[in-house]
């Protein structure tokens, strides 16, 4: 468009717009709306902002070795978090050998091959639905009840890695059925009108069409259950550990020994906390961003 | 691997019964054709729950030609073309009526596997729907699946040298199917088709999505494939059916007294007679432009 045919439609517009002017009330509205949304992002923003810096402030002086190395101790120069580190990478490694196949297994099957007319199927995705509404404390019951108490396991760090699985199974289940559900249709089609099974059709195309998602999913997932305390707490879990756990021993988690060690008189182990508090940050940082890349990496347009 | 034109009741009642769980026994004979009757419909409907879609559908068709199914939107013909290799029965809620035969096999028999006929009678879609994978794994997903893997590498040449994309890919096989054209993507689609060895290639409307260029290249193609395979092909271009098609069945929507609508097969015959001395007053509406 060159320079006069510009001027000519600027002014044309400029015509439009003054004709129709007269509207100031709805204009006010719309400033005023627009100011709320901004307001609403700072309160957040601020929030945010204030709780990282007071936490690098406090915590950062503490952040060494001597933290992810050494057993908690009742001396703060000697206190570390390695067992509820290493307790903490356990039961994520935990969860992924037991939630993870099964919440994939369950997905594949409501999504794939059940008959939604059933009304045992419709029952069984209710459920699903529910349980990922569930507050983590009545997970934490259920634990104490039939897996501490029920299977006898005692408060060891297996029994919390289930509940844990448990608790995240909801979850993962409807972050893969929607994965699934991405994949086209045509994509079915094609396979099965080559003669393929179902079965052929999902586990060669649909699974590995998925497999992103499904990972997102998951990782999210898991960066949620090693963040939990509640169910933790009612199963069990230790506050004092000084040794490397196992998977059945007593064990702490991170979200735990921050509690713990916040709760204590001492202005070191407040420092202590505030550092524990930004390794954990680290940890589901980190897995976030390794979910985002996932999803920006392989996530494929149709 | 092709058949034979010519080809005897003893061969036809044997490839008909491969169809079948290996203990079934071979159904009566069916009467033959001057040509190979390769489907023969008689009464065939569809409905999909409550509503019925396509009613009373009567035809045979012949092997190794192209048979063109035309006609309005709605009017059942791309539900007629999923019943000949059962991809209705994806649909939970449709369900067929009448009887179908294929090679004088009935192909909704208790006894037929449909997997076994879809290996039979492929299919090729409206809109591409290449894998998302390198272009050899989306030939290669049909032989590896029904482990014809002998000589894979050759029979991926030959399926993409048989649907004419061989020289445009063969440099960039490991490359990802989705970075095709459109036209290429669809005969990508027909050579994994191909790639399984079929006798019928089912087509849906299969140039709908593409230029007139790549429209042209698949047509070029369906011709040349009349010679080894049967063709059926939906489309809503009549000049399309006029160019390719031998012979031509005209569907419409009829809307009984209860105003439901449902298709109805009105005529078929030699593609030639269709589009100049139709017997039906509505097909000669609808190939003129009258209506539709």
């Amino acid at each position: 468009m060159n320079a006069a045919a510009r001027t000519a439609s600027t002014a044309a517009g400029a015509t439009v717009r003054s004709s129709l002017a007269g509207h100031g009330h709805s204009s006010v509205t719309a400033k005023l709306f627009l100011g709320y949304l901004l307001f609403s992002t700072v309160v957040g923003l601020a929030a945010l902002v204030t709780l990282l810096v007071t936490i690098l402030q406090d915590g950062l002086p503490y952040l060494d070795s001597v933290l992810l190395f050494n057993a908690p101790s009742a001396n703060p120069e000697r206190a570390g978090a390695r067992p509820a580190i290493v307790a903490s990478i356990m039961i994520a490694a935990v969860l992924m050998a037991t939630a993870l196949p099964v919440a994939i297994g369950t997905a594949v099957y409501l999504e794939e091959f059940a008959q939604r007319d059933r009304w045992w199927i419709r029952l069984v995705e209710l459920n699903i639905q529910n349980l990922a509404a569930v507050p983590s404390i009545i997970f934490g019951i259920l634990g104490l009840a039939f897996v501490v108490r029920g299977l006898n396991l005692g408060p060891v760090l297996l029994t919390g890695a289930l509940i844990l699985g448990l608790q995240m199974l909801p979850t993962i289940i409807i972050a893969t059925r929607e994965a699934l559900r991405a994949v086209p249709d045509s994509v079915r089609q094609g396979g099965m009108a080559l003669g393929a099974t179902r079965w052929q059709v999902v586990w060669r195309e649909v699974i590995p069409a998925a497999i992103p998602g499904v990972a997102t999913g998951s990782i999210l997932g898991l960066s949620r259950a090693i963040g939990e305390t509640a169910p933790l707490l009612m199963v069990g879990a230790a506050t004092f550990v000084s040794f490397n756990p196992g998977l059945l021993t007593q064990y702490t988690v991170l979200p735990i020994l921050i509690y713990q060690w916040i709760k204590l008189p001492q202005e070191a182990f407040q420092g202590l906390a505030a550092a524990a508090i930004i390794v954990l940050l680290v940890i589901l940082v980190s897995m976030n961003g390794f979910a985002i890349w996932l999803r920006n990496r392989y996530e494929r347009r149709w | 691997m092709e058949p034979t034109p010519a080809k005897t009741a003893e061969q036809t009642t044997r490839r008909g019964v491969q169809l079948a769980a290996p203990t079934a026994q071979p159904t009566s004979e069916a009467p033959l054709a001057e040509h190979d009757v390769v489907f023969e419909c008689r009464e065939l409907g569809v409905r999909y729950g409550r509503n019925r879609a396509l009613r009373d559908v009567n035809l045979e068709i012949r092997e190794h030609g192209v048979t063109a199914l035309i006609g309005p939107s709605g009017c059942g013909k791309s539900t007629f073309l999923r019943c000949l290799n059962r991809m209705n029965d994806l649909i939970p809620s449709a369900a067929v009526d009448g009887t179908c035969r294929y090679y004088g096999e009935d192909l909704y028999a208790p006894s037929v596997d449909a997997i076994e006929v879809r290996k039979r009678i492929g299919m090729v879609f409206q809109k591409p729907n290449p894998f998302p994978k390198s272009i050899f794994d989306n030939i290669a997903f049909g032989p590896r699946v029904l482990g014809m893997t002998s000589n894979l590498a050759d029979r991926v040449e030959q399926a993409l040298r048989r649907a004419a994309l061989w020289d445009e890919v063969k440099d960039r096989l490991r490359d990802g199917a989705l970075g095709l054209s459109g036209g290429q993507q669809q005969r990508l689609c027909i050579a994994r088709a191909l790639a399984v060895e079929p006798d019928v290639l089912l087509m849906d409307e299969p140039c709908s999505a593409l230029d007139p260029i790549s429209t042209a290249a698949i047509e070029d193609l369906m011709t040349t494939l009349k010679s080894d395979y049967t063709v059926v092909i939906v489309t809503h271009n009549m000049q399309q059916a006029a160019r390719v098609a031998d012979q031509t069945a005209f569907f419409s929507v009829d809307q009984g007294e209860t105003g439901r609508r449902c298709g109805v097969l009105i005529e078929m015959s030699s593609t030639d007679r269709i589009f100049t001395n139709p017997d039906d007053p509505r097909t000669e509406a609808y190939v003129t432009g009258r209506f539709g």
